[in-house]
């Protein structure tokens, strides 16, 4: 009896033990529910299919939504770190509630692997040895966008975004590489839906293209007013406008618009097909650009779970900085900032059967990394 | 060309104006008769989007879809009326706001189970699609659609409350509701009504507007804001105040969004005068609130 009940404690003992020598929690604290959900929502389900697929049963992930809120998010976060004690974490999409959690999680000893939102502050000043940009610093489909304008005869441009700090970011990366002249330069309330007015000063204006970043559901309303409008420019802007979720809200009023890009789904490297076809087939949907975000985010910490221990910090962050794994996205790597260093595509937007989707046209920016490495002390 | 764009750009006010007030309207008529703030209207209105959406998806047909949004927002709000806003009547207004308020996350929750989170697709009937243009001025045939939809729709309010017995009985709730009981007018039955109206005006202004904007959950409150200032300035209560606050509101805020940023060039450096015109123009309409209620407390055509 006694015996019995001391082989079972030593069972336990060793059973607790190995699942904290392998084991690793993540906490995933993202936007289901509220305005935006659908990204998250991709976010979400592109990493969890990396998951399933790496038949690994020793990662738990434990979901939190953020609605959207910077105070939810953190809220969140103190309850992944305090009460579930993660020790990844990830998820977030917008800029403003990663900088209210993010450098709060790195300094409590936690790993952040941000699947989405790139602020200037943390690639620059802000950055930090546990914070990994698996996405993008939030300038860069911008400033490739203005490269690739230079190399194709874009002269006069009208630049549009919401007032806020990513739109200023957004407009301040394609104008720190743009050549030509900036005719107008309109900034619109956060979450506008109508953009006649914006219209009409389009029309008016000499400009042969116009640029613009309008996230979620603004940019199905702008594109679908700017189609009716008889405006006869080119339009162009970075990818969040043109994603698989939103493309099937505009429908053809979005076809013939170039759009950048560091995913597409017909970009040819090793996994990316199978990547596709498997989220299809999981999902039944196209996977967006944030879907194939999520994959790469957990294809990443599988990677490093394979060279070292969590709980081996410094290997931990060694194998991670690595980026040792096949992204969908072909090359990969960590530029000194931890912020990616990648190619960027530029994409058009066409229609293959039924379906509005993107097409790759070309490479706009080649191993780009971004303008805020300078500023980083690591 | 300045010429045509101060135009188009009055154009764009009037048909913004012109949406606000099917929105408003129904938002007025539901507190001036029934005493009810309703901050679920901008549920109906996104109700009215997403059935427009829908049915016009399946059949092919817009005309279908507006008539859709007609009969689901309509059924919507009589729905409500009868299960949850009936029993607000006798509470004061904070119990109808926070009830009110649980019905729009109760509608965003039961849009997004019904229909997933990512935005549908409604578009342009291809009969009103494109621009029609006279000499070198042109403009979306689906807004001009809008305006005179918009112009239909406020004239024939105007003639069911002012001609017919069912508005006469509209008017006579508004002024005095125990006495039009006492006369045996079926109250219950005429508030179920006109809170049917209502909705059936937000619904149908969210399905038009959902044609040219995103289709998704949560697309209703901005409006909904919106339509308080409307309610506010033209007096609460008053269709016609209503109707002039709405067209004030649409005017203000996009001329003030196209000729501040114009006149600020004229004394600051472009990109200064961009940043500073954009944020003004941003809180102009609250502006011209507060300031018709400093001069009229209750609003254009309120009465105290």
């Amino acid at each position: 009896m006694k015996l019995k009940s001391l082989m079972a404690a030593v069972c336990l003992s060793a059973l607790a033990t190995a699942g904290a020598a392998e084991g690793l929690k993540v906490g995933m604290i993202t936007t289901l529910s509220g305005g935006g959900a659908g990204l998250g929502i991709d976010v979400r389900d592109g990493f969890m299919l990396a998951i399933n697929q790496s038949g690994r049963d020793d990662v738990e992930v434990v979901i939190e939504d953020d609605q959207r809120k910077p105070e939810l998010a953190v809220q969140a976060a103190d309850k992944l770190i305090q009460a579930e004690n993660v020790d990844v974490m990830t998820g977030i999409i917008w800029s403003n509630l990663a900088l209210a959690v993010a450098p709060a999680a790195v300094a409590q000893g936690k790993f952040y692997l941000s699947p989405n939102a790139g602020p200037s502050q943390l690639a620059g000043k802000g950055c930090h040895p546990n914070y990994f940009n698996v996405s993008w610093q939030n300038d860069a489909f911008n400033e490739a966008a203005a490269m690739w304008a230079n190399d194709n005869g874009v002269e006069k441009v009208f630049l549009m975004a919401p007032n806020y700090p990513a739109g200023q970011d957004m407009i301040a990366g394609f104008k720190r590489f743009f050549e030509g002249e900036v005719t107008e330069e309109v900034y619109t309330k956060l979450g506008q839906t109508d953009y006649a007015a914006e219209i009409a000063q389009m029309r008016a204006s000499d400009a042969d293209t116009i640029y613009f970043f309008l996230p979620g559901g603004m940019g199905i309303s702008f594109m679908k007013q700017f189609a009716g409008s008889g405006v006869d420019k080119t339009v162009m802007g970075p990818a969040f406008s043109f994603d698989q979720g939103i493309l099937g809200a505009i429908g053809e009023a979005a076809l013939g618009v170039k759009n950048t890009a560091h995913w597409s789904k017909d970009l040819d490297v090793p996994g990316n097909a199978e990547f596709v076809s498997s989220f299809q087939e999981a999902y039944g949907r196209l996977p967006s650009l944030y879907a194939a975000q999520g994959y790469d985010t957990a294809l990443l910490l599988l990677s490093a779970m394979e060279k070292a221990d969590v709980s081996d910090t410094d290997a931990f962050r060694a194998a991670l900085k690595e980026a040792d794994f096949q992204s969908v996205r072909g090359k990969f790597s960590f530029g000194s900032n931890n912020h990616p260093v990648q190619d960027i595509l530029m994409r058009e937007v066409v229609k293959e059967g039924d379906v509005v989707t993107n097409r790759i046209v070309g490479v706009a920016a080649t191993d780009h990394t971004d303008a805020y490495f300078g500023d980083c002390n690591m | 060309m300045t010429a045509l764009l101060l135009l188009e750009q009055t154009l764009n006010g009037l048909q913004f104006g012109l949406m606000l007030f099917l929105m408003a309207a129904g938002l007025t008529l539901i507190f001036g008769v029934m005493g009810i703030i309703n901050l679920a209207h901008g549920s109906l209105y996104m109700v009215g989007a997403f059935a427009a959406a829908a049915v016009a998806g399946l059949t092919g047909s817009f005309l279908l879809g507006l008539v859709a949004a007609l009969a689901a927002a309509a059924m919507m709000g009589a729905i409500v009326e009868i299960t949850v806003i009936r029993r607000l009547y006798d509470r004061d207004h904070l119990d109808q706001v926070l009830a009110t308020f649980a019905l729009i996350l109760i509608f965003s929750e039961g849009t997004r189970w019904l229909f997933g989170s990512f935005p549908l697709y409604l578009d342009v009937p291809a009969m009103l699609s494109g621009a029609v243009s006279i000499g070198a001025f042109s403009y979306p045939l689906y807004r001009l659609a809008i305006i005179v939809m918009g112009l239909v729709v406020a004239a024939g309010l105007f003639l069911l409350i002012a001609r017919t017995r069912i508005g006469i009985r509209i008017r006579a709730g508004e002024s005095d509701r125990e006495m039009i009981a006492a006369l045996g007018v079926d109250i219950s039955k005429l508030y179920t009504i006109v809170f049917a109206l209502g909705a059936a005006l937000a619904g149908f202004a969210g399905a038009l507007v959902g044609a040219i904007q995103s289709v998704e959950v949560g697309m209703g409150e901005p409006v909904l804001i919106l339509a308080f200032v409307v309610i506010v300035i033209g007096g609460i209560g008053s269709i016609k105040g209503a109707f002039v606050g709405a067209i004030l509101v649409g005017l203000t805020d996009t001329l003030g969004r196209f000729l501040l940023p114009i006149i600020f060039t004229a004394f600051m450096d472009p990109s200064a005068a961009t940043a500073a015109g954009s944020a003004l123009a941003s809180m102009l309409i609250y502006i011209l609130m507060a300031m018709v209620l400093i001069f009229r407390p209750t609003g254009l055509y309120g009465s105290a």
